[in-house]
């Protein structure tokens, strides 16, 4: 048989996401979810030994999703982190907008980390050795700074370099987990740091905080065409899922030689850039912020760049972006990071 | 059908998202096919395919045959009459082709939302109706992570490949400890899956200023070659970052450095430019023609010639 070249069919994006029913066999192709409305009664549900069992699973809102949007109503603020493109500097950018935030000492912050299967928040935060503690009231994320608590898969493996080799249904249960059980009190801001993709941890983060209300999401980009490709595909993302896209982020524009402080475009924007692709899909574009490798080098050493080079060009454009940030969630300009 | 065509099978992958992968499979594909090797390339990121940009065949289309794709040619085999190298590689180059999932949707910015089971069929099916010519070489890049894509890709190699087919991976990382610490994941994958890890690159090891040559380590330095170490794997070596090759995937222009440009302590200056001129024009238009002049070329040939002497090595 020769197989379709039709164009795939997405997945629902509003179908409720609640506890998988237990399986008796491995999703079979094409499998609609478990979850989905669909479930049990799909063409490729034929012939599955699941399909009894999905058919018959109570449908409907998941029961969890009060519980979650109960766990987050002291969260006034939530922001999403995206982008399609990995390694451009999400968890970076994530971690600056916490420290931004949070610098004033008077926001409480949280900083979620729901890349599974790589983890970078908790080496850029400093707190990589931590675990995490489990209470009545649920479980505590562990605090950087007397405002600004973090919680990461990471805090939850033996041993740091094991490797998380976890399907869709699992992953998306760790991430209900974090929402639903993690104790973050009152905080002004939940930063939401994402895994490369439009995939589960996407679809799930979405599903799961619909009832509680984001914001709306930053995507972060490199200048180059390649970036930006899957970027656009991140915008489409959002459209279809209806989330606000509080703006774009252009990340590692423009590296300053120090030696002779020629200006380069190691990833040279031969399309226009964030810029351009901001114009053409009529979002906000929040900032571009250079490549300086004293970034990279904070973030190995899990220190805050914002604190220890205040005056480089890179950290003044990251203070203008956190402030644009703040303006899109509707705070005034010097809400935040004080008077410069 | 499927894989029954190729003879080697080589995975690219890493832990951590745009530490190059796509990028590292296009110039091993490119050196493998400028040494004489056929060469096919399957691109399993179902999320963000970037490897139809790096081969500048974005508006192609994948034919449908008879019991399965055809996948989309970059470039046909044939002899290669220039002078340069005819040290370091054959005469002739091998035929080139390529799969992903960029060239079977409608429009380039359309996102595919899908879970994981949507995923797993999606790959299998990549792995099992693509109908590749005869190769000697696969390189198969895969999205970040040690998700569904990779479960599945490995579940579906390791029933349908004999393993002398599977050669096993080529891990690829950037210099500093933040991508180190997701590509040790990557590394412990490999080992509980049984995949043997063919060695590591480094990529973007820093960058040499344009106008003053000064190289500096934007990602720091080094970080790739202790965690192979600590690992006891192969380390290949480092690839600086050179906006020359951007350019060439970008723009389709040939690489031109400037005078007195040093890479690893040679000049890759203006030697090239004269070079150029005497080439004859046959190849010189495609990509795989001037990929030879960039300075990253030399250092992909070395390791190339690395990672099929493990590859051939049945058990070391």
């Amino acid at each position: 048989m020769s197989p379709s070249l039709e164009e795939p069919t997405q997945v629902e994006l509003n179908a409720p996401l609640k506890s998988a029913p237990k399986l008796v066999a491995p999703e079979p192709e094409h499998c609609p979810g478990p979850e989905s409305n669909q479930a049990g009664k799909s063409d490729a549900c034929a012939g599955c030994p699941n399909q009894q069992i999905c058919a018959t699973a109570p449908k409907g809102p998941d029961p969890d999703i009060p519980l979650i949007t109960a766990r987050l109503s002291g969260v006034k603020h939530k922001i999403l982190v995206l982008s399609g493109k990995g390694g451009v500097g999400k968890s970076t950018f994530s971690s600056m907008l916490a420290h931004g935030f949070a610098s004033s000492g008077e926001k409480m912050v949280g900083l979620m980390d729901t890349d599974i299967c790589g983890p970078s928040i908790p080496k850029m935060m400093g707190v990589e050795e931590e675990t995490i503690h489990v209470s009545a009231d649920g479980w505590s994320p562990v605090w950087v700074a007397d405002n600004l608590g973090v919680m990461s898969v990471q805090f939850m493996l033996p041993n740091r370099d094991d490797a998380v080799i976890w399907r869709g249904p699992k992953k998306n249960g760790l991430i209900k987990t974090f929402l639903k059980d993690v104790e973050w009190g009152e905080l002004d801001f939940l930063v939401v740091d994402t895994p490369p993709g439009t995939s589960d941890e996407h679809l799930s983060v979405n599903s799961f905080l619909k009832e509680a209300g984001v914001d709306g999401a930053v995507l972060v980009t490199t200048p180059q065409e390649v970036s930006l490709l899957d970027v656009r595909k991140e915008v489409d993302f959002c459209k279809k899922a209806g989330i606000r896209i509080l703006g774009v982020v252009e990340n590692m524009s423009g590296f300053v030689c120090p030696k002779c402080t020629h200006e380069s475009q190691i990833f040279r924007a031969t399309t226009g850039g964030a810029r351009k692709l901001a114009d053409e899909y009529d979002v906000p574009f929040l900032g571009a912020v250079p490549l300086d490798p004293r970034i990279g080098m904070a973030c190995d050493y899990g220190e805050s760049f914002l604190d220890n080079f205040p005056d480089s060009p890179a950290c003044k454009a990251l203070k203008g972006v956190v402030r644009r940030v703040g303006e899109e969630i509707g705070l005034g300009r010097h809400e935040l990071l004080g008077e410069d | 059908m499927g894989l029954d065509n190729v003879q080697n099978i080589i995975l690219v992958l890493s832990g951590k998202g745009g530490v190059g992968k796509s990028s590292i499979t296009t110039q091993l594909a490119l050196t493998l096919s400028l040494q004489g090797h056929s060469v096919g390339v399957l691109d399993i990121d179902l999320t963000g395919p970037s490897i139809p940009r790096f081969f500048g065949i974005e508006g192609a289309k994948v034919r449908q045959a008879p019991g399965g794709w055809v996948p989309v040619p970059v470039h046909e085999g044939g002899s290669r009459s220039n002078e340069t190298d005819s040290s370091i590689s054959s005469k002739t180059i091998g035929p080139l082709s390529c799969m992903s999932l960029g060239f079977i949707l409608s429009s380039r910015s359309d996102a595919v939302i899908w879970r994981g089971p949507k995923k797993t069929a999606m790959v299998r099916q990549f792995l099992s109706d693509v109908q590749w010519p005869p190769l000697s070489y696969l390189l198969i890049d895969t999205p970040p992570g040690t998700s569904d894509e990779h479960i599945s890709l490995l579940e579906t190699l390791l029933k349908t490949t004999t393993p002398s087919q599977l050669s096993g991976a080529v891990v690829v990382t950037t210099p500093q400890a933040i991508s180190i610490s997701d590509v040790k994941k990557e590394l412990n994958f490999c080992k509980k899956t049984g995949v043997r890890v063919l060695g590591v690159i480094e990529n973007m090891a820093g960058f040499v200023c344009p106008n003053c040559s000064e190289c500096t380590n934007v990602f720091s330095k080094g970080g790739g070659e202790i965690m192979a170490r600590e690992f006891g794997v192969p380390f290949l070596g480092s690839v600086p970052i050179d906006p020359a090759f951007v350019t060439l995937i970008e723009e389709g222009t040939r690489p031109v450095y400037p005078k007195g440009t040093m890479i690893d302590g040679e000049e890759v200056g203006t030697v090239q430019a004269e070079l150029q001129a005497s080439e004859s024009p046959s190849h010189n238009d495609l990509l795989v023609g001037k990929y030879t002049s960039c300075s990253l070329y030399p250092i992909f040939n070395s390791m190339v010639k690395a990672v099929l002497e493990k590859a051939d090595d049945p058990q070391s």
